[in-house]
């Protein structure tokens, strides 16, 4: 399969993540798929060119479009009063929904080297991670270790957990987002490790995959985040 | 030690009954190489490595597929054991120019469960297509009833109580290098050229003698 144009960065005519949609006398909020921040093959090579094209102008623009389709339909459901159908519902706007919000996460997770990609994160999130997992390459084991013992398709996730005020490493099967494991749970970095996330350039070996994406792991946003739940 | 040589000859990566190459176009000698040559060989490698010096050594593939399904609340030998069954399988349910409708009383069936083959095929393909994540869509047979299912991951109609007949692969590795994001055109493909309508029949006598 050929793509035509790696190099050109995804733009939408317009960068709103959500608009509006007019159902009746009532609009709700759908969604629109995010901008990439940086050009598809800029993150070569540690992921390619190809496979963030697909993964961007695919994948996460089926989830959002199939997310949109789910609210639309959820909206005529509870405004007629069809409990079934709402419930009804649920799977299709968890499996989409949430694919939208963790895409939406991982795109903001990874940059490109020349823009800080893989440079360990400094500050407080630099001495939290020592803190709970002794150094940043103890935390990448950890991740990466869980990340390959996924069964199916899933995500490895660094979050915090508010409440307990600590850091924690997990997994979410599908598209679940990191709020299903825990209300108190914020995602700090996510790594996709469904097979469209890597297949094209790793194959099978999806270790390989999570050995190479730590080089274009965005830290800087992840401390952003961190910092700002910690006040 | 020949004892346990013996007791992981049970566990084999069975070649599928046709070359790599013999499904193109509409499954690559590539993704063959890397599906069954890769992934089933390591479900079969690692189940072998797993149930070595436990009590499962030398059991048949599908006990230890009934043992550790456990009713639902997995064990650790399930995904190896039931993924290297649902593999081989998987290739028996293809075959080089395969797909289309069947006949004889396989169609006669379908019919009768289903209505018409083209209510069987839209069936069998939303299933396919709406198993969210990764999974298998089959056609099954319980209760003198054939019927389509959809599952999860590793799961199949074993565990559930029915035979299973035929299988599609919807994990993302059974399509990404031919069809990358198009599970749709994936599925479709596999519905009018690869189906292997013999091993449904054979399957099928299998079940109603076995239900008898």
């Amino acid at each position: 399969m050929a793509i035509r144009s790696v190099a050109s960065r995804r733009t939408l005519a317009g960068l709103k993540e959500t608009s509006s949609r007019l159902l009746g006398s009532r609009s709700i909020q759908t969604f629109t798929l995010p901008d990439l921040p940086y050009d598809y093959s800029a993150l070569e090579p540690a992921i390619s060119g190809e496979i963030m094209q697909i993964h961007h102008q695919k994948h996460h623009q089926a989830y959002v479009t199939n997310y949109n389709n789910a609210l639309e339909q959820l909206d005529q459901a509870v405004n007629k009063g069809d409990a079934s159908a709402v419930v009804k519902l649920q799977s299709a706007i968890k499996f989409n929904g949430g694919g939208h919000v963790n895409h939406s996460i991982f795109w903001k997770n990874l940059a490109p080297v020349k823009e800080g990609g893989g440079e360990p994160p400094k500050g407080s999130l630099g001495g939290a991670i020592d803190t709970h997992f002794g150094s940043l390459e103890g935390l990448v084991k950890k991740m990466s270790a869980e990340g390959a013992a996924v069964q199916g398709s899933g995500w490895v996730w660094l979050g915090l957990d508010k409440e307990l005020k600590k850091l924690v490493v997990d997994t979410t099967a599908n598209q679940d987002p990191l709020v299903t494991k825990g209300g108190s749970l914020v995602p700090l970095v996510g790594i996709d490790v469904w097979e469209h996330a890597y297949y094209l350039q790793y194959k099978n070996v999806r270790p390989d995959y999570l050995k190479n994406v730590w080089k274009v792991i965005n830290w800087k946003y992840a401390s952003e985040v961190y910092e700002k739940e910690c006040k | 030690m020949a004892a346990s040589a013996a007791v992981t000859a049970n566990y084999v990566l069975k070649p599928p009954p046709y070359p790599l190459d013999a499904l193109e176009p509409h499954m690559s000698k590539q993704t063959l190489e890397f599906h069954w040559g890769k992934h089933h060989r390591a479900y079969v490698d690692n189940l072998k490595k797993q149930v070595l010096g436990s009590e499962l050594e030398g059991k048949p593939l599908e006990h230890i597929i009934q043992n550790s399904y456990n009713n639902g609340d997995l064990l650790p030998p399930f995904n190896n054991a039931a993924q290297a069954w649902n593999h081989e399988f998987f290739w028996e349910s293809m075959k080089p120019g395969g797909g289309g409708k069947p006949s004889g009383e396989l169609l006669a069936l379908l019919e009768r469960d289903f209505t018409s083959y083209e209510k069987f095929y839209d069936e069998f393909n939303a299933a396919a297509a709406t198993q969210f994540g990764a999974g298998w869509a089959w056609l099954a047979y319980a209760d003198n009833k054939l019927k389509v299912v959809k599952t999860p991951n590793a799961v199949n109609p074993l565990v559930l109580g029915s035979f299973p007949l035929l299988t599609i692969d919807v994990w993302e590795h059974a399509y990404y290098l031919d069809f990358q994001n198009r599970r749709p055109d994936y599925i479709k493909t596999f519905m009018n050229n690869l189906v292997s309508w013999e091993a449904v029949s054979s399957r099928l006598e299998a079940a109603k003698a076995a239900s008898a």
